[in-house]
């Protein structure tokens, strides 16, 4: 075994196939993104000038970065009361708000988008209730603007912040929570002193899932937004396939693989990344 | 603070009819306990006992289903456990691990809003005295065991309570350690004149430390008193059997208890008269300062006896025939026979 071991260990025989398969089908054709961003359509970094050149791309990127930010505090502030309710809830309501978590978790994000389309629209439930009950005399446009594809997407990540809180805070010892009442600090006191630092590592874990995750978003600005919001997804969606820009496609793709994963490194320099993702639960 | 104010006038607890339920399940029942300002009470008993309930229904963390706590003659049941002032030193320390050992100190003064150079002040005050003065800077995480349980003591203390819950605190640590914690306990015990109600279902550590010990055993009080009236004069048949070691003789007018250091050994026949009853040696285990003998006796269940190792003279062997003898006071007839 050690002289096996000097020169290739074991596992990589078993983990061989898998990796064949994932330079096969994922590196390679990522590589070939890097690729076309700097070859098409002629050698050069003419596609990346074009970040500055146009005022289009800035204005798409700024969008899909505020839409982001916005969508990621109110997912993980909502996210964040679903999974403190749920720790603190007797094991069976427990299940029962898991079931519920899960299920939306699981429901096509299409078919959840046009399930707001339907409740939002200008004859939508949302505006009619509101209507019939005296609280506005005209419909409200709560689609074919960015309140529509925030509200969407809010609703679409808020299970996705809740996973990694309800992790991280089922770990907390909760006879901590009760030394700092003994002690004589009230809830208040305890919650911003104690738990809120205690549930850190959960928040920035959330935060960064659901941000990283509503930066490739397409579906639900495509819809929601009607054409009137655009993000970088959707716009890449057009270069590929309206008009042909292949280069420019490739650019905002790399662009997108970057900053995803500097904001990774970034994070793995203040903490451990498995342990913001439920790795950590053996301390 | 004013009520935070620990002095030798404050401190005395008074439980009467205590009783909690956990749906149908009774875990403290009808207790009534007179706790004196500035003593060390010790609740024993095994686990399920409801002593560790009972603490915490002091502590205000539990909810009272009847009686009443009073805290110097005043009801404190509908007291919130932030506004109690009852330090609590928990079974596992629950230090604030984001904190530094000081700040962990410091904590009670500093949610009471206190001058920072005062809750310094104190803090230094408090390291001394649980002798971490070195370690203020350091998170809980990187102390030993014994250091995390000395300052969880420091920071329960450190806004001189009335009154000071202790859950199994040394619960966590090894043996030789705890032997040198719970004289360390003992010494800041006697220091700060606060009254300890600790809870342990250790016997060795209620023996050595309290001043008294309420022995529990299904949610109710199954004897009260010094470590010394609890085991000379066992009243009950549990209290004798948990409170160290006893054996139980039927007798015609009832059960006695007897201690086996307090059975005298001889080799059969050589007791002149005295035996009380002859058996045969079946098994003799060595502990170092002592053998603890067991006795087969005629009819009767075996016979623990302890000798002192350097004291055994006949060199006693297994499967010799013995006299076992006692003085009379050396049995205790128990009530609940």
């Amino acid at each position: 075994m050690r002289v096996l071991g000097r020169h290739i260990s074991p596992g990589w025989l078993l983990v061989a196939p898998l990796l064949l398969v994932v330079l096969a089908f994922y590196a390679g054709p990522l590589a070939n993104i890097l690729w076309l961003s700097v070859t098409d359509p002629e050698p050069g970094i003419g596609n990346y000038q074009k970040l500055y050149q146009t005022d289009a791309l800035g204005r798409i990127l700024w969008t899909t970065f505020r839409i982001c930010l916005i969508t990621t505090f109110f997912s993980v502030a909502l996210g964040y009361s679903v999974a403190y309710a749920m720790v603190h809830a007797h094991a069976r309501n427990q299940h029962v708000m898991l079931t519920f978590l899960l299920v939306s978790f699981w429901i096509s994000v299409l078919v959840r988008t046009f399930a707001w389309l339907m409740l939002l629209g200008r004859n939508g439930l949302v505006n009619e209730s509101m209507e019939a009950i005296g609280l506005i005399s005209e419909p409200v446009r709560f689609m074919r603007n960015e309140l529509g594809v925030l509200i969407g997407m809010v609703h679409y990540m808020v299970p996705y912040a809740v996973l990694p809180l309800l992790a991280n805070m089922q770990t907390l010892d909760t006879r901590v929570m009760a030394a700092s009442r003994n002690l004589g600090a009230t809830g208040t006191q305890t919650f911003w002193r104690i738990y809120l630092p205690l549930t850190a590592p959960g928040l920035i874990a959330a935060s960064l899932l659901v941000f990283i995750l509503s930066l490739g978003f397409y579906v639900t600005p495509a819809i929601l937004g009607g054409g009137k919001v655009l993000m970088v997804a959707e716009y890449i969606s057009v270069q590929l396939l309206v008009t042909l820009n292949w280069g420019t496609a490739a650019m905002l793709g790399t662009l997108m693989l970057f900053s995803v994963l500097a904001l990774l490194w970034l994070m793995s320099r203040f903490m451990q990344l498995s342990a913001a993702f439920g790795g950590g639960a053996t301390r | 603070m004013r009520e935070a104010a620990s002095d030798a006038k404050s401190g005395g607890l008074t439980l009467s009819g205590l009783t909690k339920h956990f749906g149908s399940f009774t875990a403290v029942d009808n207790v009534d306990l007179d706790i004196q300002r500035g003593e060390f009470l010790t609740l024993l008993g095994p686990s399920g006992s409801g002593k560790t309930t009972l603490l915490m229904m002091i502590a205000g963390f539990l909810d009272i289903t009847a009686g009443d706590i009073l805290l110097d003659g005043r009801s404190i049941r509908d007291v919130p456990a932030e506004r109690r002032n009852f330090g609590m030193v928990f079974q596992g320390y629950a230090l604030f691990p984001h904190m530094t050992v000081r700040d962990n100190i410091g904590y009670a003064l500093d949610v009471r809003k206190r001058p920072r150079a005062e809750i310094a002040a104190r803090v230094d005050e408090m390291l001394d005295l649980v002798q971490l003065t070195e370690f203020g800077h350091r998170k809980p995480g990187q102390l030993s065991g014994g250091q995390q349980q000395r300052v969880a003591l420091a920071r329960a203390l450190a806004f001189a309570p009335p009154v000071l819950l202790l859950d199994e605190p040394l619960g966590a640590l090894d043996k030789k350690l705890r032997i040198e914690v719970q004289d360390q306990l003992k010494d800041i015990h006697q220091r700060v004149g606060t009254t300890f109600v600790y809870v342990t279902h250790d016997q060795e550590e209620a023996l050595s430390m309290s001043d008294r010990i309420v022995i529990m055993q299904q949610g109710r009080i199954e004897q009260l008193g010094t470590p010394n009236e609890l085991y000379e004069h066992p009243r009950t048949r549990f209290a004798a059997g948990f409170l160290g070691k006893s054996n139980f003789l039927t007798m015609p007018d009832g059960t006695y208890a007897l201690r086996p250091e307090k059975i005298d050994i001889a080799p059969g026949g050589q007791m002149n008269g005295t035996a009380r009853l002859t058996g045969t040696i079946r098994g003799i285990t060595y502990f170092g300062a002592v053998q603890k003998l067991m006795v087969a006796v005629e009819g009767r269940d075996d016979i623990e006896v302890d000798v002192d190792s350097w004291r055994n003279p006949h060199a006693l062997r297994e499967g010799q025939p013995v006299d076992l003898g006692w003085s009379d006071t050396a049995a205790v007839r128990l009530e609940d026979t």
